[in-house]
């Protein structure tokens, strides 16, 4: 690992400022994407900018038909939340899987956003919900905040301050972990609300998306009988020795039916 | 029995060191005016060196020096040895290419050593490792078995011609070839004995000083056989007069084998040392790690079964490719061999066998032995084929392999391929494997699992295998270049207690407990009272070091005679004390009496005497301390019965492991709490094995893909289930603690057993292992189209 300065700003303001003062920075979250990276000499930023000790970013509330969570806001916290539980069992739920119980004291909600790996839990969520990301400069769609590979909308100075989660009447995650890494070699996070129904899919393709042959389905009848037969395109999906296309287009289906049936 | 003696539970006394953190590994230790060494690694799996550049990592901050594989060259030295010779079916010896601790001229694996960088910090040195320069030439890879005996396949030694290192063969060609020729039933099967990452918890890790005022040269590493590393480099690396050397390996956090091995970076962190007048420290990357610790099993294999109507075994053959990796690895060539073919009669009255093993180089990391070595790819190709016979003969699991039973009274037994079994009970192991496991009662599980949606099966193995090497004349016949007997000192103090000074090491087997217990036991003193020292050429005396589950069945034995040595000379001084004739004392539990009598002298009366001998027998010498070596009369011959059950997800292909039972015999237990330990880290890498690890190399870049935990999947907890373990012993009949040894038989049992049980819960007859979730769901998918 190449040395690196080491700042911890009060607030936000001083954070933006902080990173629009060094380009080849790069924010802190919980270090637990981003310091393996620069462990492996894949990522050498001049400066890391922590974000802990920002107030902007912490919390969990409902507001209206919204839950609001803090960017901040660790994966333990999420799971072990008692307003997350209430208003989205299966995104405590989610929370509650990811990694281990070290990565889920220290990763944000935030960080793993902004790193948008492709096997990552919560972009199914945030996706599949159609939540919004709200940052020190505006509010972005879901819909428009992946962009592909490790790839999002966010400015290189832009900072998750929080996500708003519209309330679904039924959701829920099903992931099929990766023997290895335990991310997802495929997550399906199904949700039925104001905006319809959506499922998103993480950890088959490139990056997380939205199922259209599997929301047609659901949207005629919302039930896992309503999935047999449904064929999901395995075109496009990642083809490695740890899962092939076939295979994940697979477990997609599997995983859309068992998340459909644990909404009940 | 004594409550701390043979036989008890003992807690390990090495727990309070490794549960508070302190114990030393060589990582904890730092030497004043220390410098750090990286190595510049091959990126390529095969290129020619065309040119390395080190200006600019000779200009980088810190940087003391940078060695590459010319001035290796020019030294003439650093030429990594092999330790065992095989030869050919026609009588050749094996094709040996030495393995230069840095390459000059081809790099042959991605991983292999082209340079090393000396700096004031680890961080500089690595640093300055990444602005050294080395121009390559791609050639192509190959990189699997079959690719690399194909024709035309690229040479990864220009030497070994179709990449072959020798074709060996064992057994009775023309009498296995008339039992197949009047067999009821011939059965047939391929598969492939994959190939795995040791991954010690403990990356390796090596320090090496040089004192220009005495000539010491002082090297701390990560071994599980110190005195062999100094041995080697002494007499073929370094080139260093051996009584000038040390040798010290300190705590070991774990080797299952991949420690055995004299390593390039040992050679190099002291040959650096010599160079700079100062010591060179390095320790190994896990990233590194994957990619220079010796890789294990790597089998592709073709075997055929013989039996007669009723299901009785004629014959078996064998034809095995087998990776030597890019190098040959110290005991690699007997891996497949002598470690393997050996002990193709498993549990059974075979009669006629022949094996045939190719060994092949590719460009790959070297593989060598693993937990197990070689024998768990002979009991996963047997325990294989004989569930597939039954399968085809419609012949009951259990039922198959008792009628083909070597029976008890048939021992000592001679198999057709070398090896003469001493003792065991395989029907014994079998009953109360099937006992403890419920077989009788698993239908109704598997009914009940089949309403949850789930795939139950069962599957069982019943191995035998070979350990305590070995006879040395046996092994040199067979062509180990080393001894292999053991050494033990017993130092007993004036106050009583006792310093053993062992040749055997312990990376994980807790030989300071049960070697502390076998003495107390044989001395009649408290076990607190006594002390285990290893792993220091300077304080233990020449011996081999510990793989093989050696340790307790040779050194074991070496620590017998030495303490009967020990006996025998407190007898006649208590014999002068008491005023008694030698033949009239007798020495139980501590205490020398005379026969018949109370008069007794305690152990640590007499162990006083013998250091401060006012009143003492005319010509003896004082003192009490003993030495001794143990040589094994036989190999000892583990054996047991594994149970497991698995339960099968239809829509993904997932295997869960929900039971296994083990019931081993290992002899004679000392200590039953770590005889479990053992079975259950055992049965855990075999499970892995089944299920979860592979190394995967991109077969046409060599690209080493499951080269992080990213990739490449170690068992969990959550991978095993709670193991149910139990012994039956018949006490090995040639060494005096009538113990076989128990590190290596969970791995070796429970493969096959797995993967019995997953081809039982899926209806197939056979599947590769790793059997990965894709694996099953494909095989499932395949038989139901069927
Ligand atoms: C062993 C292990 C297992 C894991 N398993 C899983 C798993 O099963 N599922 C899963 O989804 N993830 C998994 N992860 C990843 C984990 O969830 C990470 O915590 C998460 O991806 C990143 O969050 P972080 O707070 O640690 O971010 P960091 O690592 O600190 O940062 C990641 C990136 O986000 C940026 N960043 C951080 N916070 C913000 C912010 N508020 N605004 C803008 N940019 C920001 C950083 O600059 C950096 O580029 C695992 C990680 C490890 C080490």
């Amino acid at each position: 690992m190449q040395n690196f300065g080491f700042q911890k700003p009060r607030d936000l303001a001083a954070a933006v400022a902080a990173a629009k003062k060094a380009p080849e920075g790069k924010y802190l979250g919980g270090g637990q994407s981003l310091l393996p990276v620069m462990k492996l000499g894949l990522a050498a930023p001049s400066e890391l900018i922590a974000l802990s000790g920002l107030a902007e970013l912490k919390g969990v509330r409902v507001e209206g038909k919204e839950l609001v969570i803090g960017a901040g806001t660790t994966h333990a916290e999420v799971a072990a939340s008692a307003e997350v539980k209430k208003a989205i069992p299966a995104l405590a739920d989610l929370a509650g899987h990811i990694g281990d119980p070290q990565v889920r004291n220290r990763g944000t909600l935030g960080g793993s956003l902004a790193h948008d790996d492709p096997s990552a839990d919560y972009p199914a969520a945030v996706l599949a919900l159609g939540a919004t990301v709200v940052t020190d400069r505006r509010r972005i769609a879901a819909d428009a905040f992946f962009q592909g590979m490790f790839q999002t909308a966010l400015a290189p100075d832009e900072v998750i301050t929080a996500v708003r989660f519209p309330l679904p009447e039924k959701a829920a995650y099903a992931k099929f972990p990766h023997p290895a890494s335990k991310f997802a070699l495929v997550g399906v996070f199904v949700a039925r609300g104001a905006g319809g129904v959506r499922v998103a899919v993480t950890g088959a393709g490139p990056s997380v998306h939205r199922s259209a042959p599997l929301e047609k389905a659901l949207a005629a009848r919302f039930a896992p009988e309503a999935l047999a037969g449904v064929a999901v395109p395995a075109g496009g999906l990642q083809n490695d020795p740890f899962g092939s296309a076939e295979y994940r287009a697979h477990l997609v289906a599997v995983m859309a039916r068992r998340a459909v049936a644990a909404c009940g | 029995m004594a409550q701390d003696g043979i036989g008890a539970a003992m807690k390990r006394k090495e727990d309070l060191r490794f549960l508070t953190g302190k114990g030393t590994y060589v990582d904890d230790i730092n030497r004043p005016g220390q410098a750090w060494a990286a190595f510049v690694r091959s990126p390529h799996a095969h290129a020619r060196i065309v040119a390395v550049r080190t200006e600019a990592a000779r200009k980088a901050p810190g940087v003391v020096a940078v060695l590459t594989g010319a001035d290796l060259a020019a030294d003439k030295v650093g030429i990594l040895p092999a330790g065992w010779l095989i030869h050919s079916k026609d009588g050749s010896p094996m094709v040996e290419p030495g393995h230069p601790a840095l390459v000059a001229d081809k790099v042959r694996h991605v991983g292999d050593q082209v340079a090393v960088v000396v700096a004031e910090t680890r961080d500089q040195a690595r640093e300055a490792a990444g602005l050294v320069e080395v121009e390559y030439q791609e050639l192509a890879a190959a990189v699997t078995v079959t690719q690399a005996v194909a024709p035309g396949a690229p040479l990864v030694h220009d030497q070994a011609k179709a990449n072959t290192c020798y074709d060996w063969h064992l057994g009775d060609k023309a009498a296995t070839d008339a039992a197949f020729a009047k067999a009821a039933k011939v059965v047939t099967l391929d598969l492939v004995n994959n190939r795995l990452i040791p991954n010690a918890m403990e990356p390796r890790a090596a320090i090496g000083e040089f004192d220009r005022a005495t000539g010491d040269l002082t090297l701390w590493t990560t071994s599980q056989n110190p005195h062999l590393i100094r041995l080697l480099l002494a007499a073929f690396t370094l080139g260093v007069p051996e009584h000038k050397l040390r040798v010290v390996a300190p705590d070991v956090g774990g080797g299952f084998g991949s420690k055995i091995f004299h390593y390039a970076e040992d050679f190099t962190v002291l040959w650096a040392a010599r160079k700079i007048g100062r010591p060179v420290k390095w320790t190994n990357t896990r990233s590194e790690a994957f990619q220079s610790d010796a890789h294990g099993r790597d089998h592709v294999t073709h075997v055929e079964l013989a039996l007669d109507k009723d299901g009785k075994f004629l014959g078996l053959r064998e034809r095995t490719l087998a990776n030597m990796g890019a190098y040959l690895s110290q005991f690699a060539p007997s891996v497949p061999t002598y470690l393997h073919s050996t002990l193709l009669a498993g549990c059974y009255t075979t009669p006629a066998i022949y094996a045939e093993v190719r060994a092949v180089f590719t460009n790959t990391v070297p593989v060598d032995a693993y937990r197990g070595a070689g024998r768990p790819e002979a009991s996963y190709l047997l325990e294989r084929i004989v569930d597939v016979a039954a399968r085809e003969m419609g012949i009951d699991r259990v039922e198959i392999r008792r009628r083909n039973f070597i029976q008890p009274s048939q021992f000592p037994y001679q198999t057709p391929v070398a090896l003469q079994y001493d003792s065991g009970d395989y029907g014994a192991t079998l009953d109360e494997a099937l006992k403890r496991s419920d077989w009788a009662g698993f239908e109704k599980r598997r009914a009940e699992a089949r309403g949850r949606g789930k795939l139950r099966g069962i599957g069982i193995s019943t191995y035998v295998e070979a350990c305590g090497i070995a006879p040395s004349a046996v092994v040199g016949a067979l062509g180990g270049r080393v001894g292999l007997w053991e050494s033990a000192h017993v130092r007993v103090h004036p106050t009583g207690t006792v310093t053993l000074f062992t040749g055997t090491h312990s990376h994980g087997q807790s030989h300071e407990t049960t070697f502390a217990q076998l003495i107390a036991e044989k001395l009649g003193i408290p076990f607190d009272n006594v002390e285990v020292v290893h792993g220091d050429t300077a304080k233990s005396a020449f011996a081999m070091g510990t793989y093989g589950s050696r340790s307790l069945a040779v050194g074991g034995s070496a620590i017998v005679q030495a303490v009967d040595k020990i006996v025998a000379k407190g007898r006649k001084i208590a014999a002068h004390l008491l005023e008694a004739g030698e033949g009239d004392v007798e020495f139980r539990d501590g205490k020398f009496t005379v026969k018949g009598t109370d008069r007794s002298k305690s152990f640590g009366e007499v162990a006083l005497t013998a250091y401060i001998p006012h009143n003492y027998p005319a010509g003896l010498e004082p003192g009490l301390e003993e030495g001794a070596v143990y040589d094994p009369k036989n190999f000892t011959f583990p054996a047991g019965c594994h149970v497991c059950e698995v339960e099968v997800d239809p829509d993904t292909g997932t295997v869960q492991v929900v039971g296994f039972t083990a019931v081993d015999d290992v002899g004679i237990v000392i200590n039953p709490m770590i005889v479990e330990g053992q079975v259950h880290g055992g049965v855990t890498q075999g499970i892995g094995q089944a299920l979860l690890e592979e190394a995967l190399y991109d077969d046409t870049s060599g690209q080493l893909l499951s080269g992080s935990f990213l990739g490449y999947n170690m068992p969990r907890a959550a991978d095993v289930p709670s193991f149910r373990v139990g012994t039956k012993v018949t006490a090995c009949t040639h060494n005096p603690l009538g113990v076989k040894g128990v590190g290596e038989v969970g791995a070796i049992g429970s493969p096959p057993a797995v993967i019995n049980a997953v081809c039982d819960a899926i209806g197939v007859r056979h599947l590769d292992m790793p059997a990965t979730p894709e694996r099953v769901w494909r095989a499932l998918r395949t038989a139901r189209k069927a």
